[in-house]
């Protein structure tokens, strides 16, 4: 019983950062109607950046929140360098420059921070708490991971802002019409996903190390998570993310063994697609012929 | 009364299909301006062209400056409020969040608030349904919150693409008393777009109609709608 009560709490903690990686690519998708594959790449590049704040003497918070901001700055120049020139191109086009994106920046960050697998500092205390069910880094990440997605909620549903690029996602030709530059929302929502990635792949470096492929697994978690939610739906790709979190321990230490977990993101991914494509909370489109 | 906007010589083309050869027309300050003609007249694609949704050659002045080749978000930033064709609804967000967006240019927070109460003293619906979903209001329903959203511009040129399309005589005669009231008290200049003639021809002042891309008739509204040979080779009615 204990043990069960342990690997569920460990799902959660890891389950946040799913959240954190679906919940970018939801938004990326929403506006753009694409899965950035790149997403966990950049992830792991602002890790890599935080690091090398943090090397150069800069205090942890400081590197993290500068990492952040320089993170949001790399997003909007991608979209408006990259992606913007895609907005009419066939969808094999813009797939193959999300893969071609994936592979530089993986290469960036081989070329840049080299290869070698590389330990992380967690800014929090190394010690069991809540009687061992848990350990600090997983209570902190998560505290952490829960503040970023409430203030991405409250930004969203809360300021003139958010609505303006919910509206430019679900409908840019009405959204010109009452003055939102959607060009620029579409670059924000890029910049607002990195920085959601950078703080992800702060969270999990301190767990899984941190080298250039640390985030393949976890966007494959996160994919999964984002389908199991809704592809189309914020609040069902966090929730989705924290289910794939829990589900993938719990198989992990009962039914597959820690070898075979990946394994279940793609039975979950097959299961979705196969059984309800629009995921638990997401959207059936319906279309009249 | 001098031009709040005049088009010369305006062309526009959907790739290489060109719609409107060479229009000359002119919306004057605080008028009603009705632009009629059948399906596939180029109605619609002037409004387009107007606010830049469509690719044009010519010149579109509004209030003395040239507009034409500027982006949509910009010429809208100069107080062109364009209800278009299908109402461009935002369906998924609330009634309250799509008032917003029809606002969303606008700095003065409180000015807006009082805006939205005079809105509803137009169409009091949409009170009773501020928190529901766009998508889930009635045709005639959605036609006013498209009126309010542009309106809510505080605009100086409004764009109506046909506001009675799809509505029932009866709704539709309610939103045009609506719209006199709001010709009267809003300050605004509106360009009409209809396939309904008599209807458009009761509520403008002036009058243009536009066959496969070219401007036939032009003149004072009561005028064309007096003038019987036009009615039935044109308007048929």
């Amino acid at each position: 019983m204990e043990g069960l009560i342990h690997q569920i709490i460990s799902g959660i903690a890891t389950g946040g950062i799913y959240a954190s990686v679906s919940l970018a690519l939801v938004m990326i998708y929403q506006a753009t109607h694409h899965i950035n594959f790149a997403q966990g790449e950049m992830a792991t590049f602002s890790t890599y950046i935080t690091l090398t704040f943090i090397n150069l003497g800069m205090p942890y918070w400081a590197a993290f929140f500068l990492a952040v901001a320089v993170s949001f700055a790399i997003g909007v120049t991608i979209e408006r360098v990259l992606i913007r020139p895609m907005t009419n191109a066939p969808i094999l086009s813009a797939v193959g420059v999300f893969v071609g994106l994936l592979l530089i920046i993986n290469s960036l960050s081989g070329w840049f921070f080299d290869y070698t697998i590389k330990q992380f500092p967690s800014p929090f205390p190394d010690q069991a708490l809540l009687g061992g069910y848990i350990s600090g880094h997983q209570l902190g990440s998560t505290g952490v991971t829960l503040a970023v997605l409430t203030a991405v909620y409250l930004f969203f549903r809360h300021t003139s802002l958010g609505l303006a690029m919910r509206a430019a996602a679900l409908n840019p030709v009405s959204s010109r019409l009452v003055g939102v530059r959607v060009g620029w929302m579409l670059a924000l929502g890029w910049g607002l996903a990195a920085a959601i990635g950078s703080v992800a792949g702060c969270m999990v470096a301190p767990v899984v190390f941190l080298d250039p492929n640390m985030m393949a697994g976890i966007l494959l978690y996160a994919f999964a998570g984002a389908l199991l939610g809704g592809i189309d739906s914020p609040l069902g790709a966090v929730l989705g993310g924290f289910a794939v979190g829990v589900i993938e321990n719990l198989g992990g230490a009962y039914i597959v063994g820690t070898e075979l977990k990946l394994t279940l993101a793609l039975v979950i991914i097959v299961s979705v697609l196969t059984v309800r494509p629009s995921g638990l909370m997401g959207r059936t489109v319906q279309s009249r012929v | 009364m001098p031009a709040l906007l005049e088009a010369k010589g305006l062309h526009a083309a959907y790739g290489e299909t060109r719609v409107l050869h060479g229009i000359d027309f002119v919306v004057e300050e605080g008028g009603v301006t009705a632009l009629l003609g059948a399906n596939g007249a180029g109605k619609t694609t002037t409004l387009r062209a107007i606010c830049g949704m469509v690719r044009t050659q010519g010149d579109l002045i509004l209030g003395g400056q040239a507009i034409n080749g500027m982006a949509t978000e910009d010429i809208v930033r100069l107080g062109v409020a364009h209800v278009p064709d299908g109402r461009g609804t935002f369906m998924e967000l609330t009634v309250e969040e799509n008032m917003k967006l029809g606002a969303y240019v606008r700095q003065n927070r409180a000015e807006v608030e009082t805006d939205f109460d005079r809105m509803f003293g137009y169409f009091p619906r949409l009170k009773e349904r501020f928190r529901q979903q766009a998508g889930t209001l009635s045709g005639g329903e959605q036609q006013m919150l498209a009126i309010t959203r542009a309106l809510l511009l505080r605009p100086r040129l409004l764009l109506l693409d046909e506001p009675s399309f799809g509505l029932a005589p009866l709704i539709v005669k309610e939103i045009f008393n609506i719209m006199r009231r709001i010709r009267d008290e809003e300050k605004v200049s509106i360009l009409l777009v209809e396939q309904n003639a008599s209807i458009a021809l009761a509520f403008a002042e002036d009058a243009y109609l536009l066959e496969t891309g070219r401007i036939v008739v032009s003149g004072k509204a009561a005028d064309i709608s007096k003038d019987e040979s036009i009615r039935r080779s044109y308007l048929g009615y």
